[in-house]
């Protein structure tokens, strides 16, 4: 028992261990998603964030210790964002013809994430500091940090909800478009993106390749209209 | 396979740099994705790129995953309103995606139109 802490220990202060279990717990979230007959609750991320936070926890490694291995992956969201033109030069036309529904929809659904978002915690008590980390929760988590601290909000907090966000849009966005009947690829894109950033648009990808194009156009102008518009509409209500 | 990647952390690296000169209120990986998409409606897809962003995007969700458990170690932020963040996480991410895919629905052109 204590040769094995000892290679624990051993093995923890590189970052190899963190970073194959980080690669191993989402696998084995994908193989679990399968067993399940692709039951949109057993979300792959949510189980391999839930299994590698319950690790760290059970043995007690800092969170610094964890990111040593696993800022490997992390660091690849930036380029990977970057491809996100790939597919949106690929369905361009698609774009294009639909480009005025699209930019009503965007503005529709933002508002629509951020409004409820803020009027359901006010109705329920939640405090002013809450509130202001809610209302930019749909979108993109540097552009939501800098929001929330810009309104005088906790940019940690706004953090979390981005991430939560995030799973939540991506375990029952798709359930709640079959039953709303919007079989459309390019509303469904459209509302993942907008909704959930990031983690949506990669559950679009999923899907196809029109709604992961439709997706990531989302997320990045969700990103841009709410950095702009939020600010002044916060000011506007809460005065 | 390695122009392409140098090719993905230029566009991050300009959009960083332009985010970070212009004081813009976007991430520089989004103002990156922009250049790279200018640049091939200019120029055309390189079927070399092609293949590193699908591959890439094609484990988009895992990468999400450290920024996942960064925060769940965080989770106890939302204790002191954790009911009214509960509810309202799940009801407006619901609200908008419903609002989003059926306005689009509603507005946009029929897919079948336009050769699709």
């Amino acid at each position: 028992m204590s040769d094995g802490r000892d290679i624990w220990v051993y093995l923890s202060a590189s970052p190899l261990l963190h970073l194959t279990l980080t690669l191993v717990a989402y696998q084995a979230g994908q193989r679990l998603h399968a067993l399940s007959g692709r039951n949109p609750l057993v979300n792959p991320v949510l189980v391999a964030v839930a299994a590698l936070v319950a690790l760290l926890l059970a043995t007690g490694t800092p969170h610094a210790t964890y990111f040593e291995g696993a800022q490997f992956v992390h660091f690849l969201l930036g380029p990977a964002t970057v491809a996100l033109a790939i597919p949106l030069h690929r369905q361009i036309e698609r774009v294009r013809r639909s480009a005025p529904a699209l930019a009503a929809s965007l503005l529709l659904g933002s508002a629509a994430a951020a409004g409820s978002a803020v009027a359901i915690a006010s109705a329920l008590g939640a405090g002013r500091e809450t509130l202001i980390a809610l209302a930019p929760k749909s979108v993109t988590a540097p552009v939501a940090m800098a929001l929330a601290e810009g309104l005088g909000g906790l940019p940690s907090l706004a953090a979390v909800l981005v991430i939560l966000t995030g799973v939540t849009g991506a375990m029952l966005g798709p359930p709640l478009l079959d039953l709303l009947r919007v079989r459309d690829e390019r509303a469904r894109g459209l509302a993942l993106g907008v909704a959930s950033h990031g983690i949506g648009t990669a559950r679009a990808l999923e899907r196809s390749e029109v709604a992961g194009a439709f997706a990531g156009l989302a997320m990045g102008l969700n990103a841009l209209a709410t950095a702009l518009l939020l600010p002044l509409l916060w000011r506007l209500v809460a005065g | 396979m390695l122009p392409n990647l140098t090719l993905l952390l230029l566009c991050q690296l300009a959009g960083e740099a332009l985010v970070a000169w212009l004081g813009l209120p976007i991430p520089g990986p989004v103002l990156g994705m922009a250049l790279l998409f200018t640049g091939l409606q200019l120029r055309g897809l390189p079927p070399g790129l092609a293949a590193v962003g699908d591959g890439l995007l094609s484990n988009l969700s895992l990468l999400f995953v450290p920024a996942g458990v960064g925060v769940m170690l965080h989770a106890r932020l939302i204790a002191a309103d954790g009911l009214a963040i509960g509810v309202s996480l799940i009801g407006s991410t619901l609200f908008a995606i419903a609002v989003t895919g059926l306005a689009m629905r509603a507005l946009a052109p029929k897919a079948g139109e336009g050769g699709e």
